[in-house]
């Protein structure tokens, strides 16, 4: 037996005399790379994945049922556990499919408010993201420095709704809290803090040559392919496809800030490579600064929430909206039937896609090269399991 | 393209596979035939200047009302920029809607989904098993019907209030 080719299409001498076989290897629910509870079974060869079969559910916690129970401004703290890396997000989603069905209007200052919570929310959860990248390949200093610029970030959202992950910040109709006093000069004082460090940051890892030769070339995601499994947000752009919800179906006041889509160029290696998708991340971090500092400096005066009755019956109706969030374009499908209760509501996430696409992925990689491959792909669980 | 023409289009290839009326709003709905849905898929993915290559969600709703469980499939054109969503009743004792998930690999898992939470069954999808919930669970909690039982595997899903009132 010689020049043994296996169909992942690596040629292997094997030994004459030694029998070689697929190895099933279990990875999870509790593995320290997986962000979270899930499981994966992986067929190998040797160091080789066949591939890697996600396995999910861990984390399922009822939350559209939920929503059917508890009513449409119960549902909002729920929302907060949808992607709690990111929870801002999710509370404009249900806040946004409400407003559509019902027709209100958020005044101008609350939509202000909602951009600055939901950027802040977008640094500290690449942040995040970035960092445990690096965690998972074994650098980790690096993530000590991300996770010390999220706090800072956390303490600025705490100052705005009393709480540092799930916040339940917004409400139908706009927020719950205005902005506090002192909080526009310390939260520009904390950007210009934060800017240099993006840099500071691309110089201790970004450009590491290791750190390259993990990512580069691995996990590569045409352009057709993310689009036909769906991936959205950071991993859509780290495939060339320049599409951003806040800047292509335009909500809330975003088409009042100036701003870039930065997309994946292949500078390390293949276009919609790990590393092209982990490099978008960096710059979007650039690019929420602005938004920021735009959205700062120009607040406008008035309240921050619409009136909105009590007892929130919209009219029936079906409604899909979608929202970029961290992870990506995430779409709030909800049906009233004209009662209190929501009839339906299913949350379509950037992680699900995300997940779904790894058994296509991993065929051929090695083992090692999975937890480089979710950790591009910034996989969280719960987003995925709902 | 925008909605009206979509339907003008679908109304000129299916005929009555496609309902006369289409649902006005940000994302326009079209019912149409469920054993027609893959077909219409397809024709709608393929076609020049409809392009629709991205599913962008696939959601079951329970009617328990009307008696039906509605599929609906929020279809994206990145190439076009246009949106539509196609709405499959089906029947809800026994809910079956053809697979999509040879046209986006994405529908495989949004499927399972489907079938995992509300019972539709999507024939020819190449593994409709369960997604979220544990493989031995009885029913479909989506549905308006669905009693939560009161144990799984020895563990109560009942629990006493910590407030002695």
């Amino acid at each position: 037996m010689s020049g043994h080719a296996i169909d992942v299409g690596i040629e292997r001498e094997t030994p004459a005399g030694l029998e070689t076989e697929e190895m099933t290897l279990n990875m999870g629910p509790q593995h320290p790379s997986t962000h979270g509870v899930l499981r994966f079974v992986v067929k190998a060869d040797g160091e080789v994945m066949r591939r890697a079969i996600p396995d999910i559910g861990y984390l399922h916690r009822s939350i559209e049922k939920i929503a059917e129970k508890v009513g449409y401004h119960g549902f909002m703290p729920y929302t907060d556990r949808v992607d709690y890396v990111s929870a801002m997000q999710c509370n404009q989603g249900w806040a946004m499919a409400c407003e559509a069905l019902a027709g209100i209007v958020v005044p101008r200052r609350g939509e202000y408010c909602r951009v600055i919570a939901c950027e802040f929310g977008r640094l500290a959860s690449h942040l995040l993201s970035v960092g445990a990248t690096g965690m998972d390949i074994g650098a980790v200093t690096p993530f000590t420095h991300a996770i010390r610029e999220r706090e800072y970030i956390n303490d600025i959202l705490e100052e705005l709704c009393g709480a540092r992950l799930t916040f339940n910040y917004m409400r139908i109709g706009g927020c719950a809290w205005d902005i506090p006093p002192g909080f526009v000069k310390r939260a520009i004082a904390y950007l210009d803090r934060f800017e240099p460090l993006i840099d500071e940051y691309n110089e201790l890892i970004s450009f590491n040559k290791i750190y390259i030769e993990r990512l580069a070339n691995v996990a590569v995601v045409p352009a057709e392919m993310a689009i036909a499994w769906n991936l959205v947000g950071p991993n859509l752009r780290g495939s060339g496809m320049r599409y951003d919800v806040r800047r292509d179906v335009p909500y809330s006041v975003y088409p009042e800030f100036e701003f870039d889509v930065p997309v994946g160029t292949g500078e390390k290696g293949t276009l919609g490579d790990s590393y092209d998708r982990y490099m978008v991340r960096m710059r979007e971090m650039k690019e929420s600064c602005r938004i920021l500092r735009q959205a700062l400096g120009g607040l406008p005066p008035g309240p921050v929430v619409a009136k909105v009755p009590r007892t929130f019956k919209p009219p029936a109706g079906e409604v899909y909206v979608r929202v970029e969030g961290s992870r990506g374009d995430m779409g709030w499908f909800a049906v009233s039937d004209g009662t209190a209760f929501p009839c339906r509501v299913h949350i379509r996430t950037g992680s699900f896609a995300a997940m779904a696409i790894i058994e296509e992925l991993s065929k051929g990689l090695m083992i090692a090269d999975l937890v480089a491959v979710i950790a591009s792909l910034d996989i969280v669980a719960p987003e995925v399991d709902r | 393209m925008d909605a009206a023409e979509i339907h003008e289009r679908l109304r000129g290839k299916f005929g009555n596979a496609v309902e006369p009326e289409l649902k006005d709003g940000a994302w326009p709905a079209i019912a149409v035939d469920a054993p027609m849905v893959a077909e219409i898929g397809q024709y709608l993915r393929d076609e020049p200047g409809l392009g629709f290559d991205c599913l962008s969600n696939l959601s079951g709703v329970d009617r328990k009302a009307a008696d039906r469980i509605e599929v609906w499939y929020h279809l994206f054109s990145y190439a076009h920029r246009h949106q539509v969503a196609l709405i499959a009743s089906t029947p809800r004792p026994d809910p079956v809607v053809p697979t999509v998930s040879h046209l986006w690999p994405i529908a495989n898992w949004l499927e399972r989904e489907c079938f995992d939470l509300l019972g539709v069954q999507f024939t020819d999808h190449p593994d409709l098993r369960r997604l979220l919930m544990p493989e031995d669970w009885v029913g479909h909690p989506l549905r308006k019907d669905f009693v939560e039982p009161d144990e799984y595997h020895g563990i109560s899903t009942r629990r006493e209030s910590l407030l002695k009132l």
